[in-house]
């Protein structure tokens, strides 16, 4: 059999004509990395190729490494394999990554989003053959509400909580969500703070784009400066003893996961918002369509459920084995620990 | 349905016990009487009859919204609730409706009788045209079981805010069988009864572990010692020739405990008896383990109150004829109580007494704390 243009191997997915990997979970001399989560971008390869604006997140959480800032759309050639990088909209600096070699042509998603939130530059759909996809959020039951609501019910939220006394507590991951809930809150209702991980993460941001002001939480806060204030933090800090200095607080989360009401109430958190920088059910497949593929690969989510449903709908679809994860639970604690 | 939809919103946006209280008693004190009583009954677990069953629901809403049958068993295998499943998959509706909630139930009892085409019409056309709370709590009206995370005692306590009536009171005339769709507010919660009184309970004094070394207590002289059991803490009313049995979670459970019938011709009236109930197999003080058998059972049958019949341990008596004696010495009760058990023949009745033990000192009772296995008491 042809070896496949991009085949999945124990280090991650390998491009063999350029040996040359896509997010590999493993170290290896050459890596294209998607973003900067930690599933995706991980520690000790020799070689890093990503975009520009990503460079600085990835430096900022693995350190000295030898990384090259790319543009959209620029075609970079590794022995005749054509590789460039495409907006994934899933958080700042986040790409697909287009691969064509003797008019075959691959697209990796990494993560990725439809919607426009703000701060990430807006997904764009990329021609291809086949087209591998994240299906974190592959069910029917997912179906985003757009954001301009979300964010009003999270500022509304805020006010109220400020109106009754409390300090809200708005959980998010470091890198992204933690932007894109500071880029649209309204500082006219009190001042935002951040928990050490997502100020240094958004410091670092700062450089590529305008954000609200905030404050730091140090072991200096007095617990009378933060009522009625918000408060952005990892999932992480959640339960732990950080948090005691809110109280009176009241808890929220912005997920994906919070469609769920049970999900809501096993995190013994207050209030949910249902905000993800995934695709919702439609817009992964609106996605798929868009692309023109005929196969299709699915990688990390309801994989077996959401490829199932492709293949009746006439798509070459089968799923594959990788390390990206889904819980934002576990993405999260990565994140938290290298970047405090 | 608008506002028990919002009310539905509102205790799902905390996990604070106070600030669901807070929403349920908003809600009491504003909605139609009609939707109090229906809300009453459903946080009570008295549901209308399922009018269509749950196949057909995952049919017809896999049916609207074109997916594979499969597809939406798999989500709601992953949901975990099927109308937190169909509200999810259905789409998105700003719609909101005027209905009431007593509407939407007297449309739904109504519904059991009807034609299967008129009944998927109806699902239809409300699935379509509510939004997502409204649509949730509308499909699970339908599908009956209404868990979300508030207790009957929790809706008690939000009632009693709202109307400033007794929980105890409010306990008592929510028991037993009443028609949502046949009785009014002011009949089941406003009306004063003489009888809500009769079955009032007193506060439960609950054991606890003492702080430090029993001989900080000072003179064992001065201490009545008893065995603790390990059953369910309870106060066994007699008045007016009725029985009543609180569980010191302060709810009534009467029915569960159809031996303490027995008590009602015997125990004169105007009693209330602080004990616990304890279950007796063969002969003999049981485990708790047994006593679970007794208490989630909603129908006791016969062989089970054969298997695991109950007695009551009695520890203290707090009211006697008619009076309330908990000021009294407790020495002084403890002789009215030990004189009504030899009076009333307790040998033919469920009842026991909790013997009282004196002790030299303080070593001595912690022997015989060490023997509480043998008399298979837990301390």
């Amino acid at each position: 059999m042809e070896t496949p243009l991009l085949a999945f191997n124990d280090k991650g997915i390998y491009c063999a004509a350029a040996n040359v990997y896509l997010d590999p979970w493993k170290p290896v001399d050459k890596a294209i990395i998607s973003h900067g989560h930690a599933d995706h971008s991980r520690y000790g390869h020799k070689k890093y190729i990503t975009h520009h604006s990503n460079v600085p997140i990835i430096k900022h959480r693995l350190g000295d490494i030898s990384v090259t800032g790319k543009e959209w759309n620029e075609t970079f050639t590794i022995n005749g394999v054509k590789f460039s990088l495409h907006p994934a909209g899933h958080i700042i600096g986040s790409s697909q990554i287009r691969v064509e070699y003797k008019g075959e042509i691959w697209v990796f998603t990494g993560d990725y989003k439809t919607e426009d939130d703000g701060v990430a530059v807006p997904y764009e759909p990329v021609k291809c053959h086949t087209f591998i996809t994240e299906c974190t959020f592959g069910l029917p039951a997912f179906k985003w509400t757009p954001q301009e609501q979300v964010f009003n019910d999270i500022n509304n939220w805020w006010a109220q909580n400020k109106a009754d006394g409390r300090t809200s507590v708005l959980f998010g991951y470091s890198l992204g969500k933690a932007q894109r809930l500071l880029k649209h809150l309204d500082p006219s209702i009190g001042q935002i703070y951040t928990h050490g991980a997502i100020e240094n993460m958004t410091e670092v941001l700062r450089a590529q784009m305008d954000f609200h002001d905030t404050i730091r939480v140090t072991r200096d806060t007095k617990k009378e400066e933060l009522k009625g204030n918000i408060v952005l933090a990892p999932g992480s800090a959640h339960g732990s003893t950080w948090i005691r200095k809110m109280v009176p607080y009241v808890t929220g989360s912005a997920s994906g996961w919070m469609t769920f009401r049970g999900a809501r109430r096993r995190r013994a958190i207050d209030k949910g918002f249902v905000l993800s920088d995934h695709c919702d059910w439609q817009g992964l497949l609106s996605s798929i369509k868009e692309t023109g593929c005929e196969k299709v690969i699915c990688t990390h989510g309801y994989t077996d459920i959401f490829s199932k449903f492709l293949r009746e709908q006439g798509y070459d679809a089968r799923t594959e084995e990788t390390q990206y994860e889904n819980e934002a639970g576990q993405l999260e604690s990565v994140n938290e620990k290298d970047s405090e | 349905m608008k506002a028990f939809a919002q009310l539905i919103k509102a205790l799902d946006s905390t996990n604070k016990t106070t600030l669901k209280v807070e929403a349920l008693t908003d809600y009491f004190r504003n909605a139609e009487d009609k939707d109090k009583v229906w809300t009453i009954a459903i946080l009570s677990h008295r549901r209308p009859p399922r009018p269509v069953n749950t196949t057909l629901m995952r049919e017809w809403a896999s049916e609207l919204v074109k997916i594979p049958l499969w597809l939406f068993e798999e989500s709601y295998h992953i949901v975990g609730d099927l109308a937190e499943t169909i509200a999810l998959v259905i789409p998105r509706s700003d719609a909101s409706t005027d209905k009431s909630l007593h509407q939407f139930l007297q449309e739904i009892l109504e519904l059991k009788k009807k034609p299967e085409a008129v009944k998927k019409e109806y699902l239809f056309e409300n699935w379509l045209n509510l939004n997502y709370y409204e649509r949730f709590v509308f499909t699970k009206l339908i599908t009956g079981s209404f868990r979300i995370g508030v207790s009957q005692k929790l809706m008690t306590r939000a009632l009693s805010k709202a109307t400033d009536i007794d929980e105890d009171i409010l306990a008592y005339k929510l028991m037993g069988n009443w028609e949502p769709s046949k009785i009014t507010y002011n009949k089941l919660i406003l009306e004063e009864n003489e009888e809500d009184f009769l079955s009032k309970p007193y506060p439960f004094y609950l054991a606890y572990a003492i702080e430090g070394e029993p001989e900080d207590l000072g003179d064992v002289a001065q201490w009545s010692a008893e065995h603790k059991w390990d059953g369910i803490r309870s106060q066994v009313i007699i008045r007016n020739n009725e029985l009543f049995v609180w569980s010191r979670g302060e709810e009534l459970v009467t029915d569960k405990y159809p031996e303490f019938e027995a008590f009602v011709n015997t125990i004169p009236n105007g009693t209330v008896i602080d004990g616990e109930i304890l279950p007796f197999p063969n002969g003999e003080i049981g485990t708790f383990n047994d006593l679970q058998t007794r208490i989630g059972r909603k129908n006791i049958s016969k062989k089970l109150l054969e298997k695991t019949p109950v007695i009551l341990k009695a520890y203290d008596i707090l009211e006697w004829n008619g009076e309330d004696i908990r000021e009294m010495a407790f020495g002084k009760r403890r002789e009215i109580l030990e004189r009504l058990y030899h009076e009333v023949k307790a040998e033919e009745l469920p009842l026991h007494l909790s013997e009282t033990i004196q002790f030299k000192n303080w070593q001595e009772a912690a022997l015989e704390r060490e023997n509480s296995r043998d008399v298979k008491s837990e301390g």
